[in-house]
């Protein structure tokens, strides 16, 4: 219950810093994601439930705060209305953290370095089905500049923040699993 | 313990669990997309005055450091416009005197002064979409301001997007430059009419593209832009931006040409909202 408590107040900070504070942390109008390392870094901790759940939550937060907005429609006047589309997010994320739960096998407590390159290569999958279902189902065939101007920078800026992140994530884990085991 | 039997449920009968709904939230949102609306609301409730005040306390922080850095440049910059003062007062002395003028004429035309008079709300932006793709933010006010659905809005004296979502206090803005926007807009110059569509490819130039220009238009560089009377959501003569660049078409039958929005989009922290919608023409 208490894990669960820690989750959802995760889950919660990540996202509200995630979008507000980008006047002060963006470069170059990008912010890294940090929904995206508490998923994944979530699902090397503790498994492929933890990321499933985690990451069906946060997907279904941002969707219902901004939503995405894959399909819409030309009005008579030649004005492109879209809709909010719930879902997307969620379906991704959980996705993200129901697979890269498998490698919680390789998980060790004081490895540092794995976690960084599970972050990186989830982003760049993330961004680049993303990059799939947004952009190129429109037309959008130019993929090395999205590429060069957004994915990248993105899994770079995450990366560096994840090293921060993911060791906070780790120390809040391992406190709970030392006050589980008290208990037992 | 017995809560540890609990966890014993098998991942995969969880994941397609959360695969369907997910998947029956998108279809459901496509289909009936108002009637999620009261669960958004609640949620959307209870984040953003947590965002608003991050804003409050970061603006406040970055307020006080900016002060200290600045005073020196304030000090240049309080001489250079002093200047400017004299030479815009005598310009604007002659703008005045034009502008009687144009009242006369305007009162013979019977023409109003045009989108001063909407009534007008002003807002904070205090979040932007967690993706970096979208050009989409919220603002601090909702329903409860009398905002609602496609209201427009505005920064300084240009168009910065429509509101796609209004809910009880705040709302979502697509802004102008986003890759989803498309206004209809016209030039001013010639009356002519064309289409202004925000692209990602563009952003970092600060750039729009207008499409669909009518071959035989000429259009000049530096031509102001403004949204057109046919527009559904935007109310007409907005200013949008100015033209920079002019290229004709592969078919030779359009042009398409890229314009300088008015408004900063680096810097949107205050925008104005049109508290009235535009008379759709069929309903």
């Amino acid at each position: 219950m208490k894990r669960l408590i820690v989750y959802f107040l995760e889950i919660i900070i990540c996202f509200v810093i995630q979008t507000s504070c980008f006047r002060y942390f963006a470069l170059a109008d990008i912010m890294p994601n940090l929904l995206l390392i508490l998923i994944v870094s979530s699902a090397y901790m503790r498994g492929r439930m933890a990321g499933l759940i985690i990451g069906f939550f946060s997907g279904l937060l941002v969707d219902l705060i901004y939503g995405s907005f894959v399909i819409g429609q030309y009005s008579q006047s030649g004005e492109y209305i879209s809709y909010s589309i719930i879902g997307v997010h969620a379906l991704l994320y959980l996705l993200i953290g129901y697979f890269f739960g498998y490698t919680h096998r390789f998980y060790s407590y004081d490895d540092y370095t794995l976690p960084l390159i599970i972050v990186a290569i989830s982003n760049f999958i993330y961004k680049f089905i993303y990059y799939i279902i947004e952009f190129l189902l429109r037309g959008r065939l130019n993929f090395v500049y999205y590429l060069r101007r957004f994915i990248i920078p993105e899994v770079i800026y995450t990366v560096a923040a994840s090293v921060l992140v993911y060791k906070l994530l780790h120390m809040i884990n391992h406190h709970l699993n030392r006050k589980n085991e008290d208990q037992v | 313990m017995k809560r540890r039997t609990k966890i014993n449920i098998n991942p995969k009968h969880v994941l397609m669990f959360c695969v369907f709904i997910s998947a029956l939230l998108i279809i459901i949102s496509l289909r009936f997309g108002e009637k999620l609306k009261p669960v958004k609301e609640a949620v959307g409730s209870a984040i953003t005055p947590m965002q608003r005040g991050i804003n409050v306390v970061g603006m406040f922080i970055s307020d006080k450091l900016d002060n200290f850095k600045k005073i020196n440049e304030l000090l240049e910059e309080n001489e250079r416009l002093k200047e400017q003062v004299n030479v815009l007062s005598y310009e604007n002395k002659l703008l005045l005197q034009d502008k009687r003028e144009l009242d006369e004429l305007r009162r013979l035309f019977k023409l109003d002064q045009k989108y001063l008079d909407y009534p007008k709300v002003a807002a904070h932006v205090i979040s932007k979409d967690s993706d970096n793709w979208y050009n989409v933010f919220t603002i601090d006010k909702g329903t409860r301001d009398g905002l609602a659905k496609n209201m427009n809005v505005l920064a300084g004296n240009g168009l910065a997007g429509i509101i796609i979502e209004a809910h009880y206090n705040y709302s979502i803005v697509r802004s102008i430059i986003d890759d989803n926007s498309s206004v209809s807009g016209m030039i001013l110059d010639s009356s002519d009419l064309c289409i202004v569509k925000g692209d990602l490819q563009l952003m970092d130039e600060g750039k729009i593209r207008v499409e669909h220009i009518d071959i035989a238009t000429d259009v000049k560089e530096g031509a102001e832009v403004v949204t057109s009377h046919i527009s559904d959501y935007f109310f007409e003569g907005i200013s949008i931006g100015y033209i920079t660049e002019v290229k004709v078409d592969a078919s030779k039958m359009t042009k398409t040409a890229y314009l300088k929005p008015v408004v900063d989009f680096e810097r949107l922290e205050e925008v104005l909202i049109i508290t009235e919608l535009k008379e759709p023409l069929i309903d």
